[in-house]
């Protein structure tokens, strides 16, 4: 007999599945990417300027997915540019995880001054318009990926920090920890080992979602040329430069995009297949 | 002999309201003597329950009265001894077992936890004598529940489980909120009874928290009422049940179903002995405030 459970079970399955995939994919061309791509991103061909993708006409077999207008390959880039995407997710992603989930905890937990110092600096720091404000802080510490991943830790720690902190105030209020603390368990090993462990499900989840943000913050900062240096191949740079032939190359535009928007939905959804699988009374 | 737990004029409240939800609370236990306290919801059983062992919601405060246990006034000392002292004498076995235990960890640590951090055990002699106490508590194959997660097990299993690490460090005095109130008829009767056994095997004194007439007459000596936050009536088990002295109590048993008697019709409790019983209550708010 099928159940109800079982068949929710398998369709969690397939996305984890789909997502992970897609994201080992891009993983392993981001580490091993000057040993796949097939030529130099910045190498330039004038004379091969906008080749269409391989199944059109007039196309290269050189150039899978065509040239831009500098008659750089566009494969190239794109597996270079995953470079420089996956760097900044998993830095910035992890980075601002640890920042954020340990204020929320801290806050949810202590409750009293820590809580109040902790939660109004939320509340002032959500009200600045995050895109300005990174553009604001690039301006201040220069572009750079270094400055890409300082200002996304410093613009997105709150996201973390409002959920884990509700989530930690939430499994407080639990008998667990009222148990523990009548076994006169010291404050700090019940944050550590009976708070946090039921928070972990949720901090998963949000990380794997952020760093889908990372990437497209990248994308939007390398798009407004405050990046890295301006011809580098980034995914947000690509998007820019083919927007202004996209009458004439349309794949210079489409393929990052494509590259793009199927990376931040499979962090997303990642994060949830991930969550789901962890929580011990879903699993 | 002085006894083991003694409650003195206990008051709290909420903070920012003028109103008491415990109100002038006074009671005391014997080593090896059960109390219960009795009420309807609301009344402030548990509250009292977990003001002696320091787990008041952080609304919540103790504005006065003392709480000696075994001599000491815990109100008297600094947050982290008296943590080790409550940790150290008294356990709790609470209401919902179903929250009561941490979800994601398995169920060894959940009961050793407190013999290796807090007595300072070495973790083999903790799992043995855990593994004692899950067959105390009558579970079959305790190996294999010590490896399990909460969830893996059914409510019955996990109250007897939660009832096993309250009685782990051999504490003095065990408070018992409602303990089988989450649970289905048949499973009650056998955790009772589990109680009652490791209680009388280990002489702990017991506050037993419940709602339940009934129970209170297989497990207490003594019982206390409750209406308000207030206590309105002390008495013996069975002085009690031979004739309750105030009139709330006579009505919240003429309430109770009698097994003698299942036929009986249940009278609801009279209004004008709730209106009653709530100006008494006022009345001593009133004598209490021009007091202080």
């Amino acid at each position: 007999m099928l159940d109800g459970r079982g068949s929710i079970k398998r369709r969690l399955g397939a996305r984890l599945w789909l997502s992970g995939t897609w994201l080992g994919v891009m993983a392993l061309l981001a580490l091993f990417a000057p040993l796949i791509s097939p030529h130099d991103p910045l190498a330039q061909d004038l004379f091969a300027g906008r080749l269409p993708p391989f199944w059109a006409s007039g196309s290269d077999p050189a150039y899978l997915l065509g040239t831009d207008s500098l008659g750089r390959d566009v494969l190239s880039r794109l597996i270079h540019g995953a470079r420089i995407a996956f760097s900044v997710a998993l830095i910035a992603g992890l980075a601002t995880a640890i920042v954020g989930s340990l204020l929320g905890l801290l806050a949810g937990y202590m409750r009293g001054w820590v809580d109040v110092v902790i939660s109004r600096l939320v509340d002032i720091w959500m009200a600045f318009p995050p895109v300005l404000f990174a553009i604001l802080l690039i301006a201040v510490l220069g572009t750079g990926l270094t400055s890409i991943i300082i200002a996304i830790i410093v613009i997105d720690w709150t996201r973390f920090c409002r959920v884990v902190r509700a989530e930690a105030m939430n499994q407080s209020a639990m008998d667990y920890v009222s148990s523990a603390i009548v076994a006169g368990r010291p404050r700090r090993d019940i944050l550590w080992r009976e708070i946090l462990p039921n928070v972990l499900p949720t901090i998963v989840a949000l990380s794997t979602l952020e760093m889908g943000i990372a990437v497209i913050v990248e994308a939007i900062l390398s798009f407004v040329n405050l990046s890295i240096s301006t011809d580098a191949p980034t995914w947000g740079g690509m998007i820019a430069e083919g927007r202004t032939s996209i009458y004439q190359a349309w794949w210079v535009l489409a393929f990052p995009l494509a590259v793009l928007f199927l990376t931040v939905l499979s962090f997303s959804q990642f994060g949830e297949g991930l969550k789901d699988r962890f929580d011990p009374v879903l699993r | 002999m002085s006894a083991f737990l003694t409650v003195n004029n206990l008051s709290a409240a909420l903070h920012g309201y003028d109103q008491r939800v415990l109100r002038s609370v006074s009671f005391s236990i014997d080593t090896g003597e059960v109390l219960g306290l009795v009420g309807e919801s609301g009344a402030g059983k548990s509250m009292i329950g977990k003001a002696i062992l320091g787990i008041l919601p952080s609304a919540i405060s103790i504005i006065e009265g003392e709480i000696l246990l075994d001599g000491q006034d815990l109100q008297k000392l600094k947050p982290a001894d008296r943590r080790r002292m409550i940790g150290a004498t008294a356990a709790l076995i609470p209401q919902d077992p179903l929250t009561a235990l941490n979800p994601s960890r398995r169920i060894e640590p959940q009961i050793t936890n407190r013999l290796v951090d807090i007595l300072g055990w070495s973790k083999a002699d903790a799992r043995v004598r855990a593994l004692e106490l899950l067959n105390e508590v009558h579970i079959d194959n305790p190996e294999r529940v010590m490896g399990s997660y909460p969830h893996e097990l059914s409510g019955g299993m996990r109250q007897r489980v939660l009832i096993a690490s309250a009685f782990a460090a051999n504490p003095k005095l065990v408070i018992a909120d409602e303990p089988t109130t989450a649970l289905d008829v048949t499973v009650q009767k056998q955790i009772l009874r589990l109680i009652r056994e490791l209680q009388e095997r280990h002489s702990t004194a017991m506050v037993f928290v419940t709602h339940d007439l009934g129970v209170v007459s297989k497990v207490c000596q003594r019982l206390s009422v409750l209406y308000g936050g207030k206590i309105v009536e002390n008495s013996s088990v069975p002085d009690f049940f031979a004739g309750p002295k105030h009139a709330y109590s006579r009505a919240l048993l003429a309430a109770t179903p009698k097994y003698t008697d299942p036929d009986a019709s249940l009278l609801p409790v009279d209004e004008a002995v709730i209106e009653a019983v709530a100006a008494e209550v006022l009345a001593s708010d009133k004598e209490w405030r021009h007091g202080g």
